[in-house]
């Protein structure tokens, strides 16, 4: 039989402020490997979100980003005479091939210059995505060199206001609009018209082509025609996961990093769990020789002490959950290494976060508690009581 | 109550309890014999380091005799697993000790519930009990304070319905006023003259003081770990 949970839970409200201390350590740590988590999820779900799923991404072959890619007119020629692309209610092919190139402009925050993504797009290139609109200004005339940036650009990068000037391909390009692309990829981009980009650039191909398929289900059949056509040297990918791949290193890079210091934190925390522990048993000698003389068994206290280290490891876990959760409310903006190009994102906490969190802070407790538990079931009831 | 003489609850033949200390044996009881009947009240006593505390440890079964055969209700104790000795003495030991041994973070109540936690008992069957228990030693007014808003009498007062909440076969007592000025330990002692009395419990009492000792029905001397007088 187990003792009762009241008294181990009142033992662990009777010492406060060790509770609070302990605690208040493995917080810190589940607060780090919390946040870390959050700030690769919130990449990942930047990224992933940016894609429709109903969207083909072509690109050139062996290019990881679109940055790299390049597809002559030739080629997206081919790709849009292929019958499985959607069609607009006004009968518009939706289809756009985009130039995309990177600038650099100065950051807000430090004037330190990073990467922008610059989209060449056409008005179909809108309609693929239908979760951008416009929050101010109005939309870029074709044919002109006005631009739209979108709102994490708008606030992060100097000189990015409505209405002002931004000078890159040796052009004036004026800001007209600012859009909202709903927390994806395309927050951090800045969008004008693709053939004044061509030229500006002085490209002659485009970086990718992006069209709606008129049923999602064909993509294995167009990826295949578009894969194995001789004329062509392209890769086709649903444009969900071709986000999803641009997220992979970076989020990857940040979990690994972000939990390796986690655990080398841990280690204090652990040592912090079983250095109360161990107080909690050595202060509580005579009550484990009592609860042993009443018939309480080895086994029953050293699920006791176990599950008070447990408790201070959820206290611990919750506050450092609860610290974490506040951080939702930052964005943060990086490089992401694997397109060059900056990514403003926010931490995101999701329920696998949670999990994983709480399951850590209870790790840290059952490691912490583990031996002072153990001395505690292994305690002789006589020298036990004797030292009451 | 009158003794039963041909089933003694509690029997101990030739029992020995040694202790080692490196190359050092330290005889602490040695080839010792006594029965103990249903519905006595014994007092064990005798000088510091007479072994007496040892034998009630033994009895309780909470300390494991080195030689010899100790049989409470018939249940040779000694032979007993660490485990069937735990279940054993939630189910026929009571125990008093010189300092109460309350959880200091349970409430009257909370205390003398607590050796019915290792039953089946459900919640209301429980609080009936420790209500009983409670009434019984006059408590029932302080059933929701901790030990440290009691006196020393009222906390050995808890202690005492806690050792009774099981009804157990045997209650045995470590220096049960050692801790209490005269007059408490009077109402103690009392007290544990009533539990004899009237509900026929058996009782084997440790104890220093003479005054505590006339109380009891039958005093056994002991003297460098054999029994005297």
């Amino acid at each position: 039989m187990a003792i009762p949970l009241g008294y181990i839970a009142r033992n662990v409200l009777a010492r406060r402020l060790t509770t609070a201390l302990t605690a208040g350590g493995m917080a810190l740590v589940v607060y780090v490997f919390a946040s870390v988590l959050m700030l690769a999820a919130g990449l990942r779900q930047t990224l992933v979100s940016t894609g429709q799923d109903d969207n083909v991404v072509v690109i050139r072959r062996g290019s990881q980003t679109e940055v790299q890619s390049g597809i002559d007119r030739s080629q997206a020629g081919i790709i849009e005479s292929l019958p499985d692309i959607a069609v607009a209610a006004d009968g518009r092919r939706l289809i756009s091939k985009e130039p995309v190139v990177l600038i650099s402009l100065p950051k807000r925050s430090t004037g330190k210059p990073a990467n922008v993504v610059i989209r060449g797009i056409t008005t179909a290139g809108l309609d693929l995505r239908p979760q951008v609109r416009l929050v101010e200004g109005r939309m870029f005339r074709p044919g002109t060199s006005e631009v739209i940036v979108g709102r994490s650009i708008a606030t992060g990068f100097s000189g990015t206001d409505l209405d002002e000037t931004l000078r890159f391909a040796s052009r004036d390009w004026i800001i007209v609009g600012v859009f909202d692309a709903g927390h994806t990829g395309f927050d951090s981009e800045i969008w004008g018209d693709a053939e004044q980009m061509l030229q500006a650039f002085r490209r002659t191909a485009f970086s990718s082509v992006i069209f709606k398929l008129a049923d999602p289900g064909r993509f294995d059949a167009v990826k295949a025609t578009l894969e194995t056509d001789p004329r062509l040297t392209l890769e086709v990918k649903r444009e969900k996961q071709f986000y999803a791949e641009q997220s992979e290193a970076l989020s990857r890079f940040i979990s690994t990093l972000g939990t390796g210091i986690s655990i080398i934190f841990s280690i204090g925390a652990v040592i912090g769990a079983a250095i109360t522990m161990y107080a909690s048993v050595a202060s509580r000698t005579g009550e484990i020789g009592t609860l042993r003389a009443l018939g309480f068994s080895r086994r029953a206290i050293l699920l006791a002490f176990l599950v008070e280290a447990l408790l201070l490891g959820l206290i611990g876990g919750i506050a450092g959950l609860a610290g974490a959760s506040a951080m939702q409310a930052l964005t943060i903006s990086t490089t992401n290494f694997q397109t060059f190009a900056e990514i403003a994102f926010s931490f995101t906490l999701t329920p696998g976060i949670v999990a994983a969190s709480l399951a850590f802070a209870l790790t840290m407790g059952f490691i912490g508690g583990f031996l002072p538990a153990l001395r505690a079931a292994r305690m002789k009831i006589v020298d036990a009581l004797r030292a009451a | 109550m009158r003794p039963n003489e041909r089933q003694p609850l509690v029997a101990i033949h030739g029992l020995s309890k040694y202790y080692v200390r490196g190359d050092q044996v330290i005889p602490v009881l040695l080839d010792l014999d006594l029965d103990v009947f249903e519905g006595e009240y014994v007092a064990l006593m005798g000088p510091s380091g007479s072994g007496k505390s040892t034998l009630l440890n033994l009895i309780a079964g909470i300390d494991k005799p080195s030689a010899g055969e100790i049989r409470v209700g018939g249940v040779d104790i000694a032979s007993l697993s660490d485990s069937d000795l735990a279940l054993w003495r939630s189910m026929h030991v009571g125990f008093i000790f010189q300092f109460y041994n309350l959880m200091p973070v349970l409430t009257a109540f909370g205390n003398v519930e607590l050796p019915l936690q290792l039953t089946g008992l459900s919640r209301a069957e429980r609080r009936e009990r420790v209500e009983t228990a409670l009434e019984l030693v006059g408590l029932t007014d302080r059933a929701t304070h901790l030990p440290n808003e009691l006196s020393g009498g009222q906390q050995q007062r808890v202690a005492i319905a806690r050792a009774l909440i099981t009804d157990p076969t045997l209650i045995v007592a470590d220096e049960p006023t050692g801790d209490l000025d005269r007059v408490t330990a009077q109402e103690i002692l009392g007290l544990l003259a009533r539990l004899n009395d009237e509900l026929g419990k058996t009782i084997i009492m440790v104890t220093h003081d003479p005054k505590a000792a006339e109380k009891a029905r039958r005093l056994i001397h002991l003297e460098k770990g054999v029994l005297v007088g």
